[in-house]
């Protein structure tokens, strides 16, 4: 048995290749206007703390959306998904902090580095199926900790990862909350785009059939094991490009940042905002984010009501919060009809 | 009609000792129906397994055209051009009806991660020319109205149809069913045939596992008939009906009666 992922039913805001073709706006326009939206936050905040908040924000969107893109559509739960942010924001930041690399290389290294390790636990962990992919994830994630805590020489340890410079056009350096803002927004949109392109495709497709009926995917020709090892490396790979935001923008790192709750968080992100539509993450991604600044006072508050809200929305509305509209819609018109 | 398509030789499968298959050879020549028929625990889904890929033969070769397929997972065996539906329906429920189909057709679609990621004019032509085959086989079907519907909202005899147009869009060569019919009301089950017999009049080589003699018997151009796992007649409908090992396993009389 392969594992079931979670799954929705909201037909309407699914997939956007499931979408009826009489939609008015594409998906690339409606991404485009949301990121024009995003565009003002640095003009129309009130402080930089919002600004640093809404940089947090998009690199956890490149995070949770490259989780969905794996959990929600390719039906593959990684428990390790923060294992790869740490592992792109440690690369970059000890080869800049230890051997000077620009953040610029460190970037593209970073995802390289991170979609390599998933190609080297995947090809064990996703010949089986079921479970093990997670349980391979987690154990990965546990040993990357470590590693990270105690490879005090190169990580600075528990303190933490000292003195990473910021991305800088020459002696213009990206470090203010401000000047960091493009650079997080562009990223975070190509990654959206680079999704969306890859599920309107017919590897897209194998990936979501695959994770809908193996069997039938296995009778069409599709080759199961490749597609989701090739989705977890390229899922891993954004997860890298997040990590090297991170520690480039916060030019600091520590160990808790990327710990096995973290992945565990992210699954829960990406079943809020709803598992396998498009634009769950975003929502997700807004709460994962907004939810324990408003709390920063009752920390540990935060993960009973997040595991409280996850309780909720699965049991209201298990197509998760970008579903809701649509329920909502569609008792509506069943009402009227 | 004289090339041999598929050959099966001296197949044997044992499940825990227990034979399901013993000691099997036939031929599917191209270009004809063949129907594999016999009693419950037969040995008709495990040999159907076999040539599909999802059950490993305990010793004996499978061949397609002049190569060994045997020992190839059921993907390599697609990309050989053996397609197949299944008895009790493996869709993509969640996909839509023509995205099944299109899915169907993956291994006549060319692009790959590069050209998806940067979607230009070579993946918008691939998908084009996916989705128009795949509209192009809906129609031929009566569902291309039903097209941008979720395959899971289809009726049952829907989905069976469904997956037919979902096994043909690659354009295999050797089409496996399993149990066309089953399930279907009468009216359908006669579509179903229909069907079948005009992709045969279109060349389509055909190896059918059928509980519906009335089916089996219209279609075929050649029976196999199975019981405890061992061929106890091949041939014509009428050759297989007058035959008393048929007979007598059908009816349940004793060997010697």
């Amino acid at each position: 048995m392969s594992v079931m992922p979670l799954k929705t039913t909201s037909p309407a805001l699914r997939s956007p290749a499931a979408a009826a073709p009489a939609q008015r706006l594409s998906d690339h326009a409606r991404l485009l206007i949301v990121w024009l939206v995003l565009l003002a936050v640095p003009f129309v905040s009130p402080n930089s703390y919002v600004v640093s908040l809404a940089n947090l924000m998009l690199i956890n969107v490149i995070l949770i959306a490259s989780l969905n893109l794996l959990m929600g559509y390719g039906g593959q739960i990684s428990l390790g998904h923060a294992a790869f942010y740490g592992l792109g924001a440690y690369v970059s930041g000890v080869l800049g902090v230890k051997l000077g690399w620009s953040p610029w290389i460190g970037l593209p290294v970073a995802a390289l580095v991170t979609g390599l390790s998933a190609l080297i636990i995947g090809i064990p962990a996703l010949r089986l199926r079921g479970l093990y992919l997670s349980m391979a994830t987690l154990g990965w994630n546990a040993i990357l900790v470590v590693m990270f805590n105690r490879l005090i020489d190169l990580t600075g340890g528990p303190n933490g990862l000292l003195g990473v410079k910021p991305f800088a056009f020459g002696t213009f350096a990206l470090d203010t909350d401000a000047r960091q803002f493009p650079l997080v927004w562009l990223v975070s949109l190509l990654v959206m785009v680079a999704i969306l392109h890859l599920l309107r495709s017919r590897i897209g497709r194998a990936l979501r059939a695959v994770a809908t009926n193996e069997l039938g995917a296995d009778a069409v020709g599709i080759n199961s094991f490749r597609t989701k090892l090739l989705f977890f490396v390229l899922t891993a790979g954004m997860a890298g490009i997040a990590g090297s935001l991170y520690v480039h923008i916060n030019q600091y790192a520590s160990p808790e940042t990327f710990s096995v709750s973290s992945s565990i968080l992210l699954v829960v992100m990406v079943a809020l905002g709803g598992s396998g539509t498009y634009w769950g993450p975003i929502v997700g991604a807004l709460i994962y984010t907004a939810v324990p600044q408003l709390l920063l006072d009752y920390e540990d508050a935060e993960l009973m009501l997040f595991g409280l809200g996850m309780l909720l929305v699965l049991i209201l509305s298990p197509s998760g919060l970008t579903g809701v509209p649509g329920a909502l819609i569609k008792r509506f018109s069943g009402r009227a009809s | 009609m004289s090339g041999k398509l598929l050959r099966v030789e001296a197949l044997n499968c044992y499940f825990f000792g227990l034979r399901a298959v013993a000691d099997l050879s036939f031929e599917v020549k191209t270009g004809e129906i063949k129907a594999v028929i016999g009693p419950n625990g037969a040995g008709k889904s495990t040999l159907f397994n076999m040539i599909a890929g999802v059950t490993r033969p305990t010793s004996g070769t499978i061949w397609l055209d002049d190569e060994r397929i045997d020992g190839m997972p059921t993907h390599q065996r697609a990309e050989r051009g053996i397609a197949r539906t299944f008895q009790n329906l493996q869709i993509f429920r969640e996909m839509t009806v023509l995205e099944n189909v299109m899915v169907g057709r993956h291994l006549r679609g060319k692009a790959g991660v590069l050209s998806a990621l940067l979607h230009g004019p070579t993946l918008r032509a691939d998908e084009r020319a996916l989705a128009d085959a795949a509209m192009a086989q809906l129609e031929r079907f009566d569902l291309a109205g039903k097209a941008h519907m979720l395959a899971g909202s289809l009726s049952f005899g829907q989905m069976k149809v469904l997956e037919l147009a979902r096994a043909l869009a690659g354009e295999p060569r050797l089409l496996l069913l399993d149990e066309p019919a089953a399930g279907l009301p009468q009216a359908e089950a006669e579509h179903v045939g229909e069907i079948i017999s005009s992709l045969n009049r279109d060349g389509m080589t055909v190896l059918l596992v059928e509980h519906n003699m009335r089916m089996v018997m219209s279609l075929s151009h050649d029976i196999l008939v199975l019981n405890n796992g061992m061929r106890i007649a091949e041939g014509t409908a009428d050759e297989v009906r007058r035959h008393p090992d048929v007979l007598s396993a059908y009816l349940g009389e004793s060997e010697d009666a």
